[in-house]
């Protein structure tokens, strides 16, 4: 388990301010947050690589806040893997066992089945600077794993791989998780890596927590504009709300029911909003004439401009559909969504 | 393909910088004869004097490795206030005319200083003798030690360190087994570039110590007492030598080709 209470962190030009955060024993755990916001210099805070200004940081319930980075007993895996170019795959994978009172034949069994683990039994003579990227991120993970860590740290191990490899490490680190039950907390600002992987996360903007929850929960229901924008919804609008009703400047949309009156805005992520040809306002709530002003084709999807009276919105269609429909820029369409979809913050 | 009128001036540029350079050394190294050279080589005192510049550079050399290096890690990996001040103070030596260098440590190694006094009282005279030009050595090539050897600290990522003290080595064990072993390169060439200042000294050893003479000295006794012909031999044994060195420093700063 790690636990930081009021952790602050004072670097020339940075601050990271009064984070509190529990990582649960087991859990697989990620930071999310845009590049610049503080995510890596907690990992370093937690495994001791940078002194911290005030706070406690606890790993399994013991005090680490003054350790030297050597007793954290802190795995720690980097984007660029951070091997050691001058040994082999074999003396990186090592590295810690002398540290830790351990030769290679007392624990040879366990060493084993790391090495097995990330297939690298065909690799140990290599050096490890002609290994392709996902090929030193496995040595990487396996030398953290070696000394066999009380929590693993992960800073974005994913990022810099060929989605190839990518897909094949973010498999392993799953499988890894679930079999060992290693406690795990990930850096990335990838959210199809939060979902496969975690069972939590927290965001984190210009040093501050902004909010933390299920993975689901912060996805959903943002609980701040930026994180809102940050995972993707699109359509935030400042809003007046009454109760189960929200209006956009003249746009009145029906909305899940609200008692909170300091909330002050909506916001509907782009692939909740259904584009149709046909006006279904009689079967339908929140359904509006809208002009579409610009198609972007990404590939799968389209992302398609949609003004409505002058509040622009964005939506999310498979190309398939847009090819369907026949839509075209300029034209006249419907769009909905429906009240539940509409989250209030 | 027509030529840039600004490619002209770049080839023609560089044609001529390496000219100024090369010609008047080729012309010194052509121009004794080889019995010249040889009977020079014989010569006991040339012989001992070039023998004494590379030991003593050498020494200076040694000097720089086991002072400079926890310095140039600090100021590697370390930022507190004043390390600009410290990184000038570091390149000072480089700046100053050398007889300045050779009348400062003059003046601290007196009798009428404090450090002189010290200096003394422990049996250490600068003053016309191999410790001094050992000290003005040092004093001229340690800039040139510290700062490839920091460069060289700087291209190691700090995240090797970081990840071999969290597989549980200690800052030392860090350094010896993942900084060190990444920038003994580095440590080599400083210490060549350090002798090659070492040797090439002339201005500030003559102050400190006209006696014992290393080879640079010498060569001005042997040019100012019979002439550019008897001092040439002496130059070209030393250019060769230097030249060495110099491939040495060559050899050691081309990194390997990694091997698969």
């Amino acid at each position: 388990m790690i636990q930081l209470r009021d952790l602050s962190v004072k670097l020339p030009g940075f601050t990271l301010k009064e984070i509190n955060l529990t990582v649960e024993k087991g859990e697989f755990f990620t930071l999310l947050g845009p590049t610049g916001a503080g995510k890596t210099l907690i990992l370093e805070s937690i495994s001791g690589m940078i002194p911290i200004h005030r706070g406690t940081i606890t790993i399994n319930g013991k005090d680490v806040s003054k350790m030297p980075p050597e007793r954290r007993g802190v795995g720690i895996v980097y984007q660029d893997s951070a091997l050691f170019p001058h040994l082999s795959v074999r003396k990186n994978i090592f590295f810690g066992l002398r540290y830790h009172g351990k030769t290679v034949r007392q624990s040879g069994k366990e060493l084993d089945a790391v090495i097995q683990w990330f297939s690298l039994e065909h690799l140990l003579d290599r050096s490890v600077e002609n290994l392709s990227g996902g090929e030193k991120q496995r040595v990487a993970m396996a030398r953290a794993l070696a000394v066999d860590p009380s929590v693993l740290l992960l800073d974005e191990p994913l990022s810099a791989l060929d989605p190839s490899f990518r897909e094949e490490i973010r498999d392993n680190l799953k499988t890894l998780h679930e079999e060992t039950g290693i406690t795990v907390l990930m850096v990335t600002h990838d959210f199809v890596e939060a979902h496969y992987l975690a069972q939590r996360a927290a965001v984190l903007n210009a040093g501050l927590i902004e909010q933390t929850g299920t993975v689901a929960d912060v996805f959903y229901r943002p609980s701040t504009p930026f994180v809102a924008r940050f995972v993707g919804m699109k359509n935030i609008f400042p809003a007046k709300i009454d109760k189960d009703v929200a209006w956009v400047d003249d746009l009145q949309f029906t909305i899940p029911h609200s008692d909170n009156g300091f909330r002050k805005y909506v916001a509907i992520r782009p692939e909740d909003i259904c584009v149709s040809r046909t006006n279904i306002s009689k079967i339908a709530t929140n359904v509006f004439n809208a002009t579409i002003t610009r198609i972007f084709n990404k590939g799968i999807y389209c992302d398609i401009r949609l003004d409505v009276s002058g509040t622009v919105f964005q939506s999310l269609l498979p190309s398939s559909a847009l090819y369907r429909m026949n839509l075209a820029e300029g034209e006249t369409v419907c769009i909905t969504f429906t009240p539940e979809r509409v989250h209030v913050l | 393909m027509k030529v840039e009128p600004f490619l002209w001036l770049m080839i023609s540029c560089s044609l001529l910088i390496i000219a100024f350079i090369l010609i008047p050394l080729f012309e010194m190294v052509a121009q004794p004869t080889a019995a010249a050279m040889a009977e020079t080589f014989q010569d006991a005192d040339v012989l001992r004097s070039i023998l004494f510049s590379l030991s003593t550079a050498a020494a200076a050399a040694v000097i720089s490795f086991v002072l400079g290096t926890p310095f140039a890690y600090l100021l590697a990996r370390r930022t507190f206030p004043g390390k600009k001040i410290m990184e000038s103070v570091v390149d000072l030596p480089i700046m100053i005319p050398h007889p300045v260098v050779g009348i400062a440590l003059l003046s601290i190694a007196g009798r009428n200083h404090w450090i002189g006094q010290y200096l003394q009282a422990m049996g250490i005279t600068l003053m016309g003798t191999a410790t001094g030009i050992i000290a003005v050595m040092t004093f001229v090539g340690i800039p040139f030690y510290i700062n490839t050897v920091k460069a060289g600290f700087e291209s190691i990522p700090v995240r090797a360190e970081n990840v071999a003290r969290s597989l549980g080595a200690s800052r030392s064990g860090a350094f010896f087994r993942v900084t060190f072993p990444l920038a003994w390169r580095s440590m080599v060439v400083g210490m060549i570039m350090c002798m090659a200042r070492g040797i090439s000294e002339f201005g500030a050893i003559v102050i400190v110590a006209y006696h014992p003479m290393v080879a640079s000295v010498m060569i001005y006794e042997r040019f100012t007492a019979y002439g550019i012909k008897y001092s040439q031999p002496v130059a070209v044994w030393l250019i060769l030598i230097c030249l060495f060195l110099f491939l040495l420093l060559r050899f050691f700063s081309i990194q390997p080709k990694s091997t698969t």
